[in-house]
Order: structure tokens, then C-alpha cells, then sequence
């Protein structure tokens, strides 16, 4: 019907008045294409303050008619009546008139239904709320996670090694290209903006004092991590979550399967074995990447470098970065599984938790690699 | 519809007649040919009922028919019109002229259900705001939703609601032609046998095309004016009445089935279809 709307004849509505009764004469295609000008039409006819009287509706030229038509004529009829004008119907053919006659009998609101919004108190209230219950059931997640471990440690056996390796594969071994081209442009960067300063003092031998406690103690294993997070933390919150959402987790708890135990514990093993390797062929790049600029720019051989590197750097820096790696590792995971289960029902929630996980877990690394950086200055390591 | 009837099948297999017209079509996969040689006609303002074995590509059809397959072989005319997949969506007129109702209802999560129900109307028409909501609103109500539906997010409503939200959505733009794929599917009997009679009336005073998939046998037996079935990878079509004396042994077994035989060989409805 509508299809042919456009070719159709377009609607139209006139009024006469005979005897203080009205009397709409409504012709042509009330159709979706040509309402906007119906309403206009019945805009000019200026009805207003009548109150009382008779009003007809003479539907005898009507060929066509459609939900928006119905929904205008209606709107008419209603206002008519509202204004305690008596209204009849003649003319129209059955199933016109029928249809109108049902649209009439529809209750439904007048205006965009909004959904009430809240005041800011109560915002504020259910805000810290729901903040508090996250943290609850982040903490809560967070001994499932140890008491999954504890079971992995008495029966190792138990522990679906085919998804620690699987994992392994995803987020390490892919990781490598991208991780350690980033490394090794930091590499770089920092050689160039120490390359500079230290030629002023003609100390330029200290740039491998400065690029090997900087990428083995710190640099390596955070920019592996804060990588690691955006890559990998959001992919096991949108596995989860689509995992959520298909109703699968359901299904393993249905099974009697521990989600926890199949779906968290071989995705937080797996990162906490590959990001120390990670890390440490991060830090690796790193270096490479100043040792190249430094005998670029202030010609020191790639052997001198090395040397020292042997003489001023302690095995110490090197220790202290690694044993980062897996506490990052074990963050990262275990937000990224976290916000997953969260997932709730739609696919727009499987977004807004893979932002949060990135978010928490780089956030989260950071902290906790201050914290750490406190703790080794107060050790004096 | 039984004057038309006795003008015998030639004339209304016309083509302007005709709301759907394939000819010829054939869909693969590899070397997995689903149809072949499949032609069909979907007349202007019956109910076609589609039913086939699990895997024969009723939904693969489907979606050839509103353009989102591209067809190996044969031609796809949709009220006159070649469906082309590989035109942009936004340069055919054609997608205003059909509505769609999914499996899962395939309601846009991000929006409410009265904006996925407005969606369509504010894309495609300039109607003012205040009236697209009113239509929207009205077409919610129309598919027996409460009021308070309207506000509320697809993931907020049971899956028979969301099944008639979205059926609300695909009749947005009182459009001539509606696919329903499975639409009773998964709702309760007394559900399922309402959203028939919603369907059966909308179509009776819309005049609608409706080509419905379905595995309700109950819904064939009440609504349909004809049913296809797609075996061979192939369509036939007839009316219920011819295909319960059908020789094909699938289609035996469908209409003749243990399920079948409770819904086909009772008395004729006094309000059902004429046959």
C-alpha cells in the first residue's frame, strides 16, 4: 500500500457546516507519505472553542489508509470529542472504519515515553552503592581466584593445560611483534633525550648506565604490562562477557563445572608464565634499540655498551624488574576475567566492562608499581 | 479473496500480481549447493507460510530476498523491483517497502523500545518528531505491549515481548510486505495463538504481504493462505488442502506426522481461512 503512496493522489480533508452540525469530508491516500500534509490541512481549519454540536465524518472518497493515516484521523476524532462534539462515521468502507475504530480503542501515551531519572542524591547514593558492591564482589572474586589456585597446587593434574598453552600462544607468543617493536622505539627515544644532556658533561658513557636500570628495572616490564592490559586484559573481558551473554557461563555452572576454575584459572596462569618472558624479550629490544642510537649519535661501540652495562648495572635491577612481571601478570588477568563475568546481558555491556578492564587494569598495574617502587627505596634495594 | 480464487491460478500468478518473484535462484556455499533452480511467487496480500527440514536454507532464502545474499544464479523481484545486493542499502527504495522481523528479534540494544520502534520512521520519513513518537507509541500498543514498555531496553523486556517489539519495529513504516522468521517460535501456546491473530488481523487490514518461516504447525493451519515447502532445494507451493495429499515423502511425513495429524485432520475452524 504504501508503496504506491508516493504515485497516489495525496489525502485531503474539508469541512462544511450545515445546520451547526460539521460535516469532514476525507478523501484520497491517508497514508505515511502524505499525513504531514493532511495535518497541516487540519491545522487551517481552525477549530476551536465549538464546544457541543455534531461533527461527521464522511469517508466515501477514502482509497487508501494506513496506520499513520488512521492515527491522525483518530487524533481528530479524539479532540472533537474532547471538546463535547458528538462524532459519527459514515461512508467509509467496513474495513477502513474498523481499522480507525481499533486504532481509537489503543491505549497508548501521547508523547515519547522517558524513562524517570533519578535526582542527584539518590544518584549519588546508588553511585557509592554500587561502587562498594563492586568492590565487594571484587574482593569476593578475588578469593575464588586464590582458593581456585589452592586447588591447582594440590592436584596440578586438574589444571587444563591445553588453555594455559592455548593462552600462552595468544597472548604471549603473538604479543612479541608489537611489544617489541614498542620497546625498542622507546629504546631509542630515551637514548636520543639523554644523548643530549650527558654530551654537555661529555659523560656520554652513562647512557648505558641510564638505558639498562631504566628498561630492566622499570620501563621494560610496565610497558609490557600496560601493553599486555590493552591487549590481552580487554580480550578475556570480551570473551567472557560473549560468553555471558550466549548464556555459556550458565551452562558450565549447569554442568557442575566451576567457571572459575575453566574459564579464570588457565587465562591467569597463562599470563603470569608469559609476561615475564614478555618482559624480559621487551627489555632485551630495549636495550638494543639505545645501544643502536648510542653509537649512532655518540659513537660508542656496541661492545663498550655492553661492558658497561656488566660493570654499573647490578643483576639486582634486573631481578627486581622480573619479579614485577608476574604480579602485573596475576592483575591483569584477574581484572580482565572479573569485569567478563560482570557482563550483563546486552552486547553494548560487553563494552562498557571491556573499557572498564583496561582501564582498572592499567590503572591497577601502576599503583601497584609505585607501591613497589616505595617499597624497594625503603629496603634501600 | 474467493472471487480471485475462481479466476484460476494463470491470472494470479501475474506479475503485477505478484509481491515476490524469484526465478531460477540458486545459493551455495563451496560445494554446497542449497538451492537450485528455485522459483517462487508470492502473491500481494497473502499469507505464505515457508516450512522446511532443518539446513534446507529457509533463512539463507530469506535473506537473498531482502538482499543481504548474494545469489549464485537467478533473480530476486520484490514488487516489480530487482533486489540487488550489492547496491547500497542507502540508493534503494526497496528496504522502506518491507519490513523485517528476525529470529531474536534483532532489537538494537543501545536504544529503547519505542526509539527502535521510531528508528525507521525517522530515517526514512520527515514527519515531525512529536508524530513519529505517537505512531511509535501506537504501534507498541498495537502489538500488545503495555505502555510501559516503551521506555524500557530490549534486555529489559521476556523474549515473547521482544518478539513483538520487534514485530512493532518492522511494521514502523506500514510497510506492504513483512518477513517474519519464526515469530512464534519460543513463545507459550496461548502467546503463540494471540500473535497469530495479531498477524492474521494486521495483515486483513494492512492488506499485508507476509512470507513467514515457521515451524508452528498451528500457525500454518490458522493463518496461512498458502504454504511453501522447500524441499530438493527447491520451493513447492501449494495450498494446505493439495499438500496433505502430497506423494513427496517429506512432505508426508511433515503434514502427516504424529504432531501434524493433531492440528491438520481436525474439524475446519469456522474462523479460519478459507480453503
Amino acid at each position: 500500500m504504501s508503496v504506491d503512496a508516493t504515485a497516489a493522489a495525496r489525502g485531503w480533508i474539508e469541512l462544511e457546516e450545515r445546520d451547526g452540525a460539521l460535516r469532514f469530508r476525507v478523501g484520497g491516500a491517508w497514508v505515511i507519505a502524505t499525513v504531514v500534509g493532511i495535518r497541516r490541512d487540519i491545522d487551517r481549519l481552525r477549530l476551536r472553542g465549538r464546544g457541543g454540536g455534531r461533527a461527521e465524518f464522511d469517508g466515501g472518497e477514502l482509497n487508501e489508509i494506513d496506520t499513520a493515516g488512521a492515527l491522525v484521523l483518530a487524533q481528530l476524532a479524539g479532540r472533537l470529542e474532547g471538546e463535547g462534539i458528538e462524532v459519527s462515521w459514515g461512508g467509509f468502507e467496513a474495513k477502513y472504519l474498523e481499522f480507525v475504530e481499533a486504532i481509537r480503542e489503543l491505549d497508548f501515551p501521547d508523547e515519547k515515553p522517558t524513562r524517570k531519572t533519578d535526582s542527584v542524591m539518590v544518584q549519588a547514593g546508588k553511585g557509592t552503592y554500587s561502587v562498594l558492591g563492586t568492590g565487594i564482589k571484587a574482593l569476593s572474586f578475588f578469593g575464588l581466584v586464590l582458593v581456585a589456585f589452592w586447588d591447582v597446587i594440590r592436584r596440578p593434574w586438574r589444571v587444563r593445560w591445553t588453555a594455559v598453552v592455548h593462552h600462552m600462544h595468544m597472548t604471549g607468543l603473538n604479543a612479541m611483534p608489537i611489544v617489541g617493536l614498542l620497546t625498542f622505539l622507546i629504546g631509542i627515544v630515551l637514548t636520543f633525550l639523554s644523548a643530549k644532556q650527558l654530551t654537555q658533561f661529555g659523560a656520554t658513557i652513562f647512557v648505558a648506565d641510564l638505558i639498562g636500570i631504566a628498561l630492566l628495572r622499570e620501563l621494560g616490564v610496565l610497558i609490557t604490562a600496560i601493553l599486555v592490559a590493552g591487549r590481552s586484559g580487554s580480550a578475556f573481558t570480551a570473551q567472557l562477557g560473549a560468553m555471558r551473554v550466549n548464556e555459556e557461563v550458565d551452562a558450565l555452572q549447569a554442568m557442575g563445572l566451576d567457571p572459575v576454575e575453566v574459564l579464570t584459572v588457565p587465562r591467569i596462569l597463562a599470563l603470569v608464565l608469559s609476561l615475564p618472558l614478555l618482559s624480559f624479550f621487551a627489555t632485551m629490544m630495549g636495550i638494543f634499540g639505545g645501544m643502536l642510537i648510542a653509537n649512532l649519535t655518540m659513537d660508542i661501540s656496541f661492545v663498550q655498551f655492553i661492558t658497561r652495562i656488566h660493570m654499573s648495572v647490578d643483576p639486582r635491577q634486573f631481578y627486581i624488574g622480573m619479579m614485577k612481571a608476574p604480579v602485573f601478570a596475576f592483575i591483569i588477568a584477574m581484572i580482565g576475567c572479573f569485569e567478563g563475568f560482570n557482563v550483563s546481558g546486552n552486547a553494548e555491556s560487553v563494552g562498557t566492562h571491556t573499557t572498564r578492564s583496561v582501564v582498572e587494569s592499567i590503572f591497577l598495574v601502576i599503583v601497584c608499581d609505585a607501591a613497589f617502587a616505595m617499597l624497594f627505596f625503603t629496603l634501600k634495594l | 479473496m474467493a472471487d480471485e480464487r475462481k479466476a484460476g491460478e494463470r491470472d494470479l500468478d501475474a506479475d503485477d500480481n505478484l509481491a515476490i518473484r524469484i526465478r531460477g535462484l540458486r545459493n551455495q556455499f563451496g560445494p554446497h549447493v542449497v538451492h537450485d533452480k528455485l522459483d517462487l511467487s508470492v502473491r500481494k496480500g497473502e499469507i505464505l507460510g515457508v516450512v522446511g527440514g532443518s539446513g534446507t536454507g529457509k533463512s539463507v532464502l530469506l535473506r537473498s530476498v531482502i538482499g543481504l545474499n548474494t545469489p549464485a544464479q537467478g533473480t530476486v523481484h520484490v514488487f516489480g523491483h530487482e533486489v540487488k545486493p550489492q547496491e547500497r542499502a542507502a540508493d534503494s527504495q526497496l528496504q522502506s517497502k518491507w519490513g523485517v522481523l528476525f529470529q531474536d528479534g534483532a532489537l538494537f540494544g543501545s536504544l529503547t523500545v519505542t526509539e527502535n520502534v521510531s528508528m525507521p520512521l525517522l530515517e526514512h520519513t520527515n514527519l515531525p518528531r512529536a508524530l513519529v513518537y505517537q505512531l511509535a507509541s501506537m504501534k507498541i500498543a498495537m502489538v500488545g505491549l503495555p505502555p510501559n514498555a516503551g521506555p524500557k531496553y530490549p534486555s529489559e523486556l521476556s523474549g515473547g515481548m521482544r518478539k513483538r517489539a520487534a514485530l512493532a519495529r518492522a511494521l514502523a513504516m506500514d510497510p506492504a510486505l513483512v518477513f517474519l522468521d519464526e515469530p512464534t517460535a519460543g513463545l507459550d501456546p496461548i502467546g503463540a495463538a494471540a500473535f497469530d491473530q495479531l498477524i492474521l488481523r494486521l495483515q486483513r487490514t494492512l492488506n499485508l504481504t507476509v512470507y513467514m518461516i515457521t515451524h508452528d504447525l498451528d500457525s500454518l493451519d490458522t493463518i496461512c493462505d498458502r504454504i511453501a515447502v522447500l524441499v530438493d532445494k527447491r520451493m513447492i507451493v501449494d495450498t494446505q488442502a493439495n499438500l496433505l495429499k502430497s506423494d513427496h515423502p517429506w512432505i508426508k511425513d511433515y503434514f502427516h506426522g504424529p504432531r501434524a495429524r493433531v492440528v491438520f485432520e481436525r474439524p475446519p475452524r469456522e474462523n479460519g481461512r478459507t480453503e
